[in-house]
């Protein structure tokens, strides 16, 4: 196919923000002017079940949904989750997760241990994994809830998406309450690229 | 510029340019937001029906009455409209109608996987699918079209994948046709046997008509490529093949139904071998066989769940398979679960305590029927809690029925419970109800129906008032209890459950996700007396967790909203609401 395609696979837990991360990415697509398709789940799995949203953009975009094997960044909002959909990554991908447990139901009614080293086991399967404190950064830029946009600034950094981009689809996406802290969290994850890369 | 829209948002917008000025729904996962996006439109009506029976009817009269009209549901909801549906095609339209089916394969939120193209032959009705937003919204205007000049309703056929997948869209301006003049035609919209036989003629007439146009419409395309392998497909499946096989040659149907058979004869003639890929029944590939076509299709694919890329590519050859990074063997299930603080946790733990039967129904409450609360016997569509509970107590005796329940939500209740609770009065059941009023439709998203008060657009309006419905039913014994106050709900269940007449409990609390945790206090574990004995574990909710290593419970402060239920619940009272 002409051109590059942009494969990006968001995970998490339902009510984490992946909706929102992936909108923003989608809009920043937009402004760059690809063709842009996202794919997202409603309904059922939201309410705390394993939830994914799928981000493509390039020339020109057929499936919604990403092929096993074609995403080129996992952003993950948890770590079991990074591990999860590590099939759909790309050789030489890059997986960005989120230092982040949030217990499943098997694991918090004892049946199963949570796998303590599992960011560790992706970053050896992976080479480029980077670990983010991403809910610390959110909560020192004053709401856990940032820590989506905190990612997504790691991401910006990682992938080279322009940063007054990101922030004018920020400014569109985001509540006007939440919008400072929401710009603020977009630049520490900027930041942190920086730091961790 | 092109916008971003999911497809629902997208048919929303074409009805809107189509100069629709009638919308009616009910909600359900993946359709909702269709309805509740034309309602932001100004200038248009658009309602919340209490089912899509309801929403199916006064579609069909706001056409009658010369309105372009969308009427939206899941494709379990169509069901639920059939029986206006099937008619309505023999009437016909005066203004155009359009249904949009909204299928769940996969069944991502969802009880069964039907694929409603199957209405298109038995309702004998055109069905419509488009494969993008763009064509959702594109498609949506050509229906009313459609529906106007071949005088009948067009469904509009879309997946749970286009439903929620945004792709961009080029918006167009809204034609203002306004409404069309209404003349009093018994013949054809009186359908008892006399005129209905004569309406049977011009629907079978006007389905020639239909196939005619299938075979020059805009709609169906031939895509030439590489003529050794053609495949004919239609919606997001469109896409896949597109993304995986981009250089074979493609017939895409926009249409599928009818059949454009000239169309696709001309296309099986014009490749070396032919595939049908279709998701779930083989609606296409049986037409196409029988006529007398060699293809293949469901001997190499399935009628099982949604498709992928990757499925279609791994089928039909083509480019590398994945790397193989997997630990998802590994990895602990996370399945969906109850929000900490929802009111049906309450419920669930009480029905468990009491080891009831419980017939369930459809909403965020059957979540209550997977591990820890295992609190469910059986869930068939909408409404059945109250008739299947009937149903049990009429085959194994009134004895039994002091150990069943009916739960079912305040929504499902309107939507189809009120009818098989004038069976239990009617036929002397003793049957006991629970109605777990959240004062809302939750699953869906949130939505308002007759009980909240409020329209679809967020007006006040009269408030169907539940206790006074159901005592008007016949029913004597009605209580209201709070489903977080485990005494009072296990009190009143006991009590109901032993009367030899009907009963219905109302457990009555807002939805947790609508409400603002109070601030004013935080739930506490006391560490020397816990015990470690798991029962606050057992209640399934996020905002407590059991450390394995010191043998001891602990409250999740990020996830917990202060509802007290796992201090009522342990035994050792070593959970305490804490002040400030």
């Amino acid at each position: 196919m002409a051109g590059k395609t942009t494969n990006i696979l968001i995970v998490g837990v339902g009510g984490q923000g992946t909706l929102l991360t992936s909108r923003i990415l989608a809009q920043v697509a937009v402004q760059l002017g690809h063709d842009v398709k996202v794919s997202e789940i409603h309904g059922m799995a939201q309410r705390g079940g394993s939830v994914v949203s799928e981000v493509r953009y390039g020339d020109k975009i057929y499936s919604p949904i990403i092929k096993k094997g074609d995403a080129d960044i996992i952003l993950a909002f948890e770590k079991l989750e990074a591990a999860r959909w590590l099939d759909y990554l790309k050789p030489g991908g890059m997986v960005i997760i989120n230092n982040n447990r949030v217990d499943p139901l098997p694991v918090m009614s004892g049946k199963v241990k949570y796998p303590q080293d599992i960011d560790r086991r992706v970053a050896e399967l992976v080479e480029r994994t980077l670990v983010v404190d991403a809910s610390a950064i959110a909560v020192a830029c004053g709401n856990v809830r940032a820590a989506n946009v905190v990612l997504v600034g790691v991401l910006a950094a990682a992938i080279g998406l322009p940063g007054d981009q990101v922030e004018k689809a920020i400014r569109e996406m985001v509540p006007a309450k939440a919008l400072a802290i929401n710009l603020k969290a977009f630049n520490e994850g900027q930041k942190q690229y920086g730091n961790i890369a | 510029m092109k916008k971003l829209m999911i497809g629902n948002d997208a048919i929303a917008r074409g009805a809107y340019e189509a100069g629709a000025t009638v919308a009616t729904a009910y909600p359900g996962t993946p359709s909702t937001e269709i309805v509740s996006s034309f309602a932001r439109y100004p200038g248009v009506y658009a309602e919340w029906s209490p089912n899509e029976k309801v929403a199916m009817e006064v579609g069909a009269g706001a056409s009658m009455g010369g309105a372009r009209t969308l009427v939206a549901m899941k494709h379990v909801g169509v069901n639920v409209a059939a029986d206006p549906l099937y008619t309505f095609v023999y009437t016909g339209v005066n203004g155009g109608l359009v249904i949009v089916s909204a299928d769940d394969p996969g069944m991502h939120s969802s009880q069964n996987e039907q694929d409603n193209r199957g209405y298109g032959r038995f309702a004998k009705l055109p069905v419509i699918e488009p494969s993008d937003s763009q064509e959702a919204k594109d498609y949506t205007r050509l229906a009313f079209t459609i529906s106007e000049e071949f005088d009948t309703p067009v469904m509009l056929r879309i997946t749970t994948r286009l439903a929620h997948s945004q792709t961009l869209v080029l918006e167009g301006e809204r034609q203002e046709i306004g409404i069309k003049d209404y003349k009093k035609n018994a013949p054809k919209n009186v359908m008892l046997p006399g005129f209905a036989r004569e309406r049977h003629v011009e629907v079978e007439k006007r389905l020639l008509k239909l196939k005619e146009y299938a075979q020059t419409s805009e709609l169906n395309r031939i895509e030439w490529g590489d003529r050794s392998l053609g495949v004919i497909t239609s919606g997001v499946c469109y896409q896949y093949v597109k993304e995986v096989l981009p250089d074979i040659s493609v017939l895409k149907l926009g249409m599928v139904n009818p059949l454009p058979d000239k169309i696709i004869c001309e296309f099986a003639a014009g490749v070396e071998r032919l595939v049908i890929v279709e998701e779930l029944e083989p609606v296409i590939e049986e037409q196409v066989r029988s006529w007398g076509i060699a293809v293949e299709g469901k001997e190499l694919f399935t009628l099982l769940g949604e498709y992928s890329p990757e499925f279609i590519e791994e089928r039909l050859g083509g480019g590398a398979q994945s790397a193989g990074f997997g630990l998802d063997k590994e990895i602990p299930a996370r399945p969906p679960l109850l929000c900490p603080g929802c009111p049906h946790r309450g419920v669930f733990h009480t029905l468990k305590k009491m080891r009831l039967t419980v017939m369930g129904d459809i909403g965020c409450y059957t979540l209550g029927a997977l591990s820890p609360m295992d609190g469910m016997d059986a869930c068939v569509c909408m409404g059945a809690s109250i008739g299947t509970a009937l149903g049990m107590e009429k085959a194994r005796g009134r004895e039994y029925a002091g150990q069943v329940v009916a739960v079912i939500g305040d929504s499902t209740f309107v939507h189809s419970g009120i009818t098989p609770l004038i069976d239990i009065v009617y036929n002397q059941g003793t049957s006991t109800v629970v109605i777990l009023d959240n004062s809302t439709t939750a699953m869906t998203g949130h939505q308002d129906h007759p009980a909240t008060g409020f329209t679809i657009k967020g007006e006040p309006t009269a408030k169907l008032d539940l206790e006074a419905l159901i005592k008007a039913i016949g029913i004597k014994n009605v209580r209201v209890v709070d489903p977080l106050q485990l005494d009072q709900l296990e009190q009143a269940l006991k009590e109901e459950l032993q009367r030899r007449e009907p009963s219905v409990i109302i457990a009555k609390r807002p939805c947790a996700l609508l409400q603002k945790p109070p601030a004013d206090i935080k739930m506490v574990v006391e560490n020397e007396l816990c015990k470690g004995c798991k029962l606050c574990i057992r209640i399934g909710c996020t905002g407590i967790y059991f450390i394995e290593d010191k043998k001891l419970a602990a409250i999740n402060p990020n996830t917990c909203v202060n509802c007290g239920l796992c201090a009522q619940v342990c035994t050792f009272d070593a959970i305490k609401i804490m002040e400030g």
